[in-house]
């Protein structure tokens, strides 16, 4: 029969299937991080259980971690209690770990994808949502709860009901200065923060298979702004060659190979639903709401609620303008901006710091701002250097931190002050994500180094 | 897991739709290592708010909250769930909630009940005219009553026995283990293992 990839996937991992009964599912790697695991780890200790597969796990230390000072002992006490809890942990029950200080402590989603982990086929969890990142390399790889945590720890599988399937088809190809987060922030806009709810989205067409390795992540890396628990894209020659040097590929290449050749999804193969954007009708695209679906082009407006027929998006929109403090109707060009922070599972590698260095190199970022460029992982930040990436961005006026989830979400140092406003190029623009009262403007790295040195939101063809 | 068949409490209505988990718990609030405490979380930039529905009194008793269409998107954080439980609460009534909010909450014990826009508004109006309305979430008829209206619902068969019987999932998984020592024997070779660390 005729199968989707992700379909294919899930029945290679299905270790039991009962009429009436979830799918037992079998987990290939389990991502770790030190805030959605400790009470999976008590739930262990508890039960007397242990980690089935230490071999099959990893561990980082991310959200929580501050960026500066990383050679001193953590200040915030609550703070440093989860980060031993989960040294001790790791400690414990045998589990690798990337700790504060390492080369491959970093964000969870780009430490799995560096050390060659994560590989097309896989089952991939982590309590985290953006889990979805991993599906870039045609895995099916979904963010879990800390029960599902501890299930795993335990078990290495997973009792999951059959997602139903989603293709979204990117045709044509992206001007110059668009790039896949500006896909994924027009992609969101179009099928809603719940339209992807209870699908598995593969991405496909033209414009996808065009996209590098680090672009895929940050597409798939976005599903679940849309509600789509996972988000995968076929393999093909572009994921083979970006595993083919890292620490953990394949010994045996070509046996892993011959199975990644499998894996797309059949001619004759039906989505439960196909939705059709053309890439070449796509521009820069920024968020002016407080929900990753609130977004719009650059060169657009701050649209008017009024104009809204459903009364739940109407009444949404109006309480994200009084939140973000716009008026309708303004150029979304005129919105200044206090800080801007380039980094994060979406935005936060290799080829995003390239990107925005480019733009940045030999001039100055407004004063009336300031700006963090916090690299994805440890090898990330060492990468950029021996390019000398951070001198760029150190002679711009920007800062050059030390990698960690930072500013995406409001729990490190790293934060905005009541009505501080961001242009970020992470994932989520919800009230407060940023820290309390912040406000959130999701953008490209592109846009983000455009707007750090005109001081408004902004794309590099402005200046 | 404690076991639930019915509950009968009152409400308090959210009139919010996309109540993402950031909003029902920020994460400046998830550093805990423990599942108790979070209910100080709960809401907590909106809890600042005089005006906010969870600080009137007339609702200070409520144990089920009926929220707005998507419910619990975002972050994975099953600390909201802790938050919302903490807090004393049995259920939530939306029309649509987040795919893994929902499989939290079902997990640890909150049940969620998806009911149609149409019925999530006149259960607001009921509410808000009365907010000692009494109302009964069944889950053994599969339904929802107050004030002698009668709202079904959908569940799982699997889901709901288990709710009902109060059983974990990892214990039910692991009478199983026979079929994952079977399956694990027979995984690709070229499958990648974390450990020994290769740099």
């Amino acid at each position: 029969m005729a199968k989707t990839l992700a379909e294919k996937i899930w029945d290679e991992h299905i270790v039991r299937a009962a009429a009436g009964e979830p799918d037992l599912l079998y987990i290939d790697l389990h991502l770790i991080h030190e805030v959605t695991s400790p009470q999976a780890f008590d739930g262990l200790r508890l039960a007397g259980r242990a980690v089935r597969r230490p071999d099959l796990t990893i561990a980082t230390e991310d959200h929580n971690v501050p960026t500066q000072n990383i050679d001193r002992p953590i200040a915030d006490p609550v703070s440093r209690l989860q980060v031993d809890t989960l040294r001790a942990n790791c400690a414990e029950f045998g589990v690798r770990l990337h700790s504060l200080g390492d080369k491959d402590q970093g964000v969870v989603h780009v430490v799995g994808p560096q050390l060659g982990l994560t590989q097309p086929g896989m089952t991939i969890v982590c309590g985290d949502s953006h889990t979805s990142t991993h599906g870039a390399f045609g895995a099916l790889a979904f963010g879990i709860g800390t029960s599902e945590v501890e299930h795993v720890l335990a078990t290495q599988t997973l009792p999951l009901v059959r997602p139903k399937t989603m293709a979204i088809n990117v045709e044509g190809a992206l001007k110059l200065g668009v790039t896949s987060k500006d896909i994924i922030l027009a992609i969101i806009a179009k099928i809603g923060t719940g339209g992807g709810q209870g699908y598995v989205i593969e991405y496909r067409g033209e414009a996808i298979r065009a996209l590098s390795m680090e672009s895929r992540m940050t597409v798939c890396n976005m599903s679940i702004e849309a509600g789509a628990r996972a988000g995968l894209i076929a393999p093909d020659q572009t994921t083979f060659d970006y595993i083919q040097d890292k620490p953990h590929a394949p010994y045996d290449f070509d046996a892993a190979l011959a199975y990644w050749e499998t894996l797309f999804t059949d001619e004759d193969a039906k989505f439960d639903v196909e939705v059709t954007i053309n890439a070449d009708e796509l521009e820069p695209f920024v968020t002016w709401g407080t929900n990753p679906a609130q977004g719009a082009p650059l060169n657009s407006h701050v649209p008017n609620p009024a104009d809204l027929e459903d009364d739940e998006a109407r009444g949404a929109a109006e309480r994200a303008l009084i939140y973000m403090g716009l008026e309708a109707g303004m150029p979304l060009k005129n919105i200044a901006i206090d800080t801007v922070f380039l980094g994060s599972c979406t935005n936060g590698r290799i080829e995003d710091l390239r990107a925005a260095a480019q733009v940045i190199k030999g001039k100055k970022i407004a004063s009336t701002l300031r700006m963090l460029v916090v690299p994805g992982s440890a090898r990330v930040r060492l990468e950029a250097e021996a390019e000398g990436l951070d001198k760029v961005f150190i002679e711009a006026g920007a800062e050059w931190r030390n990698a960690g989830c930072s500013m995406c979400l409001g729990m490190n140092p790293d934060q905005l002050a009541i009505g501080e406003r961001a242009a970020s190029t992470s994932n989520r623009n919800f009230e407060g994500r940023q820290g309390k009262g912040g406000r959130t403007h999701l953008v490209s790295p592109l846009v983000a180094a455009a707007t750090a040195l005109r001081g408004t939101l902004s794309s590099p063809a402005d200046l | 897991m404690e076991k639930f068949i019915k509950h009968i409490g009152s409400a308090v209505p959210l009139r919010r739709s996309n109540v993402d988990t950031d909003q029902i718990i920020p994460a400046v609030y998830l550093k805990r290592v423990t599942r108790s405490g979070f209910e100080d979380g709960l809401f907590a930039a909106w809890r600042s708010d005089p005006e906010f529905v969870l600080n009137n009194s007339a609702y200070s008793d409520a144990t089920i909250l009926v929220a707005g269409v998507d419910f619990g998107t975002g972050s994975s954080r099953e600390h909201a769930v802790w938050a919302l439980q903490n807090y004393g609460f049995k259920v939530v009534i939306s029309s649509r909630f987040a795919d893994i909010f929902r499989g939290n909450s079902l997990k640890g014990g909150l049940i969620t009940v998806i009911l149609d826009q149409s019925e999530v508004e006149a259960m607001w109006l009921a509410i808000e005219a009365d907010p000692t309305t009494q109302i009964s979430v069944d889950l053994e008829r599969r339904s929802v009553s107050y004030n002698g209206t009668d709202l079904e619902f959908t569940i799982d068969d699997y889901t709901r026995w288990r709710l009902m019987e109060g059983l974990d999932d990892i214990g039910l998984t692991i009478k199983n283990s026979d079929s994952i020592d079977i399956f694990e024997k027979s995984r690709p070779h070229y499958k990648p293992l974390t450990l020994p660390i290769r740099a």
